[in-house]
């Protein structure tokens, strides 16, 4: 793991580069290596869905896009800018938390146990990020707040805790919650894999709402029929690394490795 | 010699006892805020990753955790005035003695309850407000603390009734509140059913006082929907109550 010249770094971005690159990616636990070397590109607009068997590196993989966690080598580029470190002198530094904070109001995360706040309603949860983070007056918040609950579906209950809704409920505020702060990218971590079977559909069909809207998406999911009919590149994921990345139909038709097709019988 | 209705209801209506009564209630609250307080800053301490935070908080709550309170007290009153001239002047009442000597002793007691309860939540939570591009600070004032302090609720009313108990112990260093007030009635009129008798009914009244405050705002913190009828908006204050 030694940092060689990183020839990315010199080059202008344009809006035909990829919005988001992750290089070389790597990251240890103890003596684990579960990350080794993840690599690919989305750009502007794009749905990429990872499927992959459980404990490959999946949910690591989105924390360290979401900045999370730090990585141990490689890199992840926004529009081109290295995230999470700075230059100090020849070497690169990991960024302190404050600056870390700052980088991940760009990249919204919605995680498979929804975490939303227990305390606050689910126009507050929705305003939260708004109100604290981005210094917005709370009137203007709870607008936006409000406008986002009904792109979910969920306006008529703007004022129930989570406590009082139902998974598929709360995963959407969740959504809304990270969608409210206008992230560049989207990451989903398992978004539907907590809920009941009869409360998936309504998550999904609020996913490929925004999907059709143009939002940048990664999503980690279990549900093939989604990530066939929705994504527009379709990964396999194995013990740290891509094993194969190509179009849904290529993907599930025609896949390249014997990897992936060992996978994709598994889950058929 | 016979229970004398006469001399208990006269001491019940006494001034005095009244005044004892505010003093027992105005030390443990004063104690409880400065308990809260140390206690946090232990906490985080015990939490930190720093090892200098984690032993310098292991030491303050094994300490004060091993010595009593009354030995505090009189250590505070007794022998720090000798040691700095600034405690022999005029302000350094037995008032301020006693809430400062049970509040740090407290604090010992207060750490473990907050470090449990900021323990007990989800790090889901935290993970969910970094995501969000929450600084630090942010996440554990807006959504880490409001939490925490529902679980803490309970047992710290606990501690609160036990410090309105334990102001009597501040009776060594000529505090007057509730119980020195009955023991020094006792002392003249040597009527000890009858000034006990009003102690008890006081810190009976006190005790449930609290015990109604404490339901009070522990139904401030169940966060359903139904809670909170009277307001049709949803711009109720962030974690309602006490901290704020
Ligand atoms: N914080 C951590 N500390 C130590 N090991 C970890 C940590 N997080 C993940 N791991 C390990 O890293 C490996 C990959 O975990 P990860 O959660 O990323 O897998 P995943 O692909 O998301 O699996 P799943 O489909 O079950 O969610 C696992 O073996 C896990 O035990
Ligand atoms: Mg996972």
């Amino acid at each position: 793991m030694s940092h060689e010249p990183q020839p990315t770094e010199a080059k202008v971005w344009t809006p035909a580069d990829p919005v988001l690159q992750v290089r070389n990616l790597h990251k240890s636990y103890q003596d684990q290596h579960v990350l080794r070397g993840v690599e690919f590109d989305i750009h502007q607009g794009q749905v990429k869905a990872v499927l992959g068997p459980s404990g490959s590196g999946k949910s690591t993989m989105l924390r360290l896009m979401a900045l999370l966690e730090p990585a141990n080598d490689g890199e992840i580029l926004l529009r081109g800018q290295r995230l999470g470190v700075r230059q100090r002198g020849t070497t690169t530094v990991p960024l302190p938390e404050r600056e870390l904070a700052k980088e991940r109001r760009d990249i919204g995360m919605v995680f498979q146990k929804f975490n939303l706040f227990p305390h606050l309603s689910a126009c507050r949860n929705v305003m939260l990020g708004l109100t604290s983070v981005q210094n917005i007056p709370a009137k203007e918040a709870e607008e936006r707040a409000m406008a986002m609950l009904e792109r979910v579906g969920l306006s008529h209950r703007a004022g129930h805790y989570p406590s009082e809704l139902s998974g598929g409920q709360q995963q959407r505020v969740a959504i809304a919650r990270a969608l409210v702060m206008n992230p560049s990218v989207l990451l989903f971590d398992e978004p539907t894999s907590a809920l009941d079977p009869e409360l998936v559909g309504e998550v999904l069909d609020v996913m490929e709402g925004l999907a059709n809207d143009g939002m940048t998406m990664i999503v980690v999911t279990h549900e093939v029929r989604f990530a066939r009919r929705v994504a527009d590149q379709v990964t396999l994921f194995d013990s740290g690394v891509i094993v194969e990345q190509a179009s849904p139909d290529e993907f599930f038709d025609n896949p390249q490795h014997q990897r992936t097709r060992k996978f994709l019988s598994h889950v058929h | 010699m016979e229970f004398d209705i006469g001399i208990f209801v006269q001491q019940l209506v006494n001034p005095s006892y009244l005044y004892g009564a505010f003093l027992s209630v105005a030390v443990a609250v004063l104690a409880l805020v400065l308990a809260t307080a140390v206690g946090f800053a232990v906490a985080l301490g015990r939490t930190s990753q720093s090892r200098i935070a984690q032993g310098a908080a292991g030491f303050y709550t094994w300490f004060f955790r091993a010595i009593p309170a009354l030995l505090v007290l009189l250590i505070i009153w007794n022998a720090l005035p000798q040691l700095f001239p600034v405690l022999r002047q005029e302000w350094f009442s037995p008032f301020i003695a006693a809430f400062i000597g049970l509040g740090i002793v407290e604090a010992a007691f207060m750490a473990e309850i907050i470090r449990s309860a900021l323990l007990s939540i989800d790090e889901g939570q935290n993970l969910a407000g970094r995501a969000l591009g929450m600084s630090p600070a942010k996440v554990m004032v807006k959504v880490v603390l409001p939490q925490a302090i529902r679980i803490a609720l309970p047992p710290t009313g606990n501690e609160f009734i036990g410090l309105v108990k334990f102001s009597s112990l501040a009776s060594v260093i000529s505090l007057q509140e509730l119980l020195t007030t009955a023991q020094v009635g006792v002392n003249i009129t040597f009527r000890y059913a009858e000034y006990y008798a009003a102690a008890i009914i006081y810190y009976l009244i006190i005790v449930s006082l609290l015990t109604l405050l404490q339901n009070y705002v522990e139904k401030k913190f169940l966060w359903t929907s139904r809670s909170k009828p009277k307001k049709p908006s949803t711009l109720e204050p962030i974690g309602q109550g006490v901290h704020a």
